[in-house]
């Protein structure tokens, strides 16, 4: 089921989760995580076939509301704890060529 | 007569009589937080000339003989993952150091529209993750009962500052047992009410469909009191529940008649501290006295196993972290050091640079470990063998305590393994720190409410406290039978050791 957890497969889930770590941090994780990776492999005793999933505990569905303007946040209160601003925008360094 | 020496209701009574000003009690709260808190650690700010000037404003309320106000002129203090617009909102992260929030949360709000005085905001485990506050970025809190232990967590600076009777009630939040725990670690009474009770808005999101706002304490009274002016619908909550709101206050002491409790067998294992056995047991038997019919119940996939090592494990807890982890690595994904957050300043090649770097330097290590897990728990290829089981356990669950209910209106539980432990003791391994939340947990993946009541205090000296869990919208009950607990066993506003004089002076 689960890979083995090494070095590589965290820095490849650091990637994904977009967390740069030290080498220092990728292998404190890889010594931690099998064994809290194990205690979830519990869940396999349990036979699910047949249950449905539960992601809320208290099922409310189609909640509406109103479809009536109301007041919603300045441009200069959304901006108020933007690291860097250029007038009505947020600003983020130059992006050159692709991304991965 | 020390203002300090009372519990909430109290304290209002008092400010309604004119006996004490608002600004009196407000400057005593503050002057022992000057006094105490620096070795304390329960608050990562203070709010001294807006409380005083919230005090006055109530005095002069009181003054022009305006109708009373449920909470007229009362110091509290707020978790720091409550957004205020005043102040800042830290949730004890780097990332969130100097995050000035746009508007405030709705159940703060209501404080305040009930006319509370909002002394600061206290401190936690960064984003609420963590069961010591040892994961605060600011500072670790201390236990007032023994100040190298922890107050629990996540909200040990709501729990540590009523305990040390810095504030005269709190909130906290509770995903998996944030309030409870360092209720009972801290000899105060908790509640986490039922998922939609309190509207949510302006909470800093951590795992959505298990956060919910509660009080912290010192007695059930007050907890009634608060959790009456936070209650209800909240169009800006689309989770909170549309249901009337009981006057919880006047309907606490009434005692219940035949009272039917139910002792899950699965929660009175090895696992648990003997001494905290025996006070769930004297507890039990003051119930009978009073006229209650114990059940024995179970709850099959809350089970706690103990292998010949001595490890625990159980289902509960793997579904639980699972279901949290996912939640918080969606839910973090916001900290992008673009919108609002730290931003690194180091040079970047790209945008995914920008992200990378900001999001290493400001999160903590626990922070980093959930979103790592969880990013894992939902990537492609293992999304079913672990999100989608954990949901499908987490009906399990749930379904195990709608049938425990059938033969019960109540469920006696402990609230932690074992009383308040060391500062240092378990932070460095993750997995025994989660297991603290064996006895919480259930009840976040139900949405059920439950209060935590202190039951007095070990060998040791330190508290210890007994969790009540109900059906969903159940609070009057448990509110009632914590009641019943505090008057026929006598104990009631536990006092830390070294506050006595200062408080019973």
């Amino acid at each position: 089921m689960p890979d083995t957890i090494d070095a590589d497969l965290v820095r490849r889930i650091a990637r994904l989760s977009r967390i740069e770590l030290t080498d220092a941090e990728v292998h404190t994780f890889a010594r931690q995580f099998p064994a809290i990776l194990d205690s979830f492999e519990k869940l396999q005793e349990l036979d699910t076939d047949t249950i449905e999933p539960m992601a809320h505990a208290i099922e409310l569905h189609d909640v509406f509301a109103d479809d009536v303007p109301h007041e919603s946040l300045t441009p200069d209160a959304a901006l108020a704890n933007a690291p860097e601003r250029d007038g009505d925008f947020f600003k983020v360094p130059k992006v050159i060529g692709d991304s991965q | 007569m020390s203002v300090l020496n009372l519990s909430a209701v109290e304290l209002r009574d008092a400010l309604a009589r004119g006996d004490v000003s608002s600004e009196q009690a407000t400057r005593a709260y503050l002057d022992a937080i000057t006094a105490r808190d620096e070795t304390l650690g329960s608050y990562t700010e203070v709010l001294t000339e807006r409380a005083i000037e919230q005090a006055r404003f109530a005095d002069a309320r009181r003054g022009g003989g305006e109708a009373p106000q449920a909470l007229a002129g009362l110091p509290l203090a707020i978790k720091d993952n409550l957004c205020t617009e005043y102040g800042r909102t830290t949730c004890a992260s780097r990332m969130l150091a100097d995050f000035r929030a746009p508007y405030t949360a709705t159940s703060v709000r209501k404080l305040e529209q009930a006319g509370a005085v909002i002394l600061g905001k206290t401190n936690m485990d960064e984003f609420a993750m963590g069961s010591s506050t040892e994961h605060s970025a600011v500072r670790p809190t201390r236990n007032p009962w023994d100040p190298d232990r922890v107050p629990g967590g996540s909200s040990g600076g709501s729990a540590a500052a009523v305990a040390g009777r810095l504030c005269a009630g709190a909130l906290g939040s509770d995903t998996g047992g944030s309030i409870r725990q360092p209720a009972a670690f801290c000899g105060v009474v908790g509640m986490k009410p039922t998922y939609g009770r309190i509207s949510r808005y302006g909470l800093v999101a951590f795992g959505s469909s298990l956060d919910q706002i509660g009080p912290l304490t010192v007695d059930v009274r007050d907890c009634a009191l608060l959790l009456g002016a936070l209650s209800g619908h909240d169009p800006l909550d689309s989770t909170s529940l549309d249901r009337p709101v009981p006057d919880y206050l006047a309907a606490v002491d009434r005692p219940i008649d035949k009272l039917r409790i139910g002792l899950p067998r699965e929660f009175y294992s090895d696992a648990l501290d003997p001494e905290i056995a025996s006070a769930l047991q004297h507890a039990a038997e003051l119930y009978t006295a009073q006229g209650a019919e114990v059940v024995d119940v179970s709850l099959p996939h809350s089970r706690i196993d103990v292998d010949d090592q001595g490890n625990l494990s159980s289902y509960a807890v793997a579904c639980y972290y699972i279901v949290c982890m996912a939640e918080a690595s969606s839910n973090l994904a916001r900290y992008d050091g673009v919108h609002y957050g730290h931003r690194t300043s180091r040079d970047v090649d790209d945008i995914i640079d920008l992200y990378s770097r900001s999001r290493a330097e400001g999160f903590g290590d626990e922070v980093k470990r959930r979103i790592l897990l969880g990013t894992y728990a939902l990537s492609s290829g293992y999304y079913d063998a672990y999100y989608n089981k954990a949901l499908k356990v987490r009906r399990l669950i749930k379904s195990d305590f709608d049938a425990a209910f059938q033969r019960c209106d109540v469920l006696l539980c402990p609230t932690a393994p074992t009383t308040a432990f060391r500062l240092g003791e378990k932070v460095a391994d993750p997995l025994t720190m989660y297991l603290q939340d064996i006895y919480t947990i259930s009840l976040n993946l139900s949405g059920l409410p439950g209060l935590v009541v202190p039951t007095g205090t070990s060998t040791a000296g330190l508290p210890i406290g007994m969790q009540l869990i109900g059906p969903v919208l159940s609070e009057e009950t448990l509110l009632r039978a914590g009641r019943m607990y505090e008057v026929a066993s006598g104990v009631s506003r536990l006092v830390p050791p070294g506050l006595e004089f200062k408080v019973r002076g």
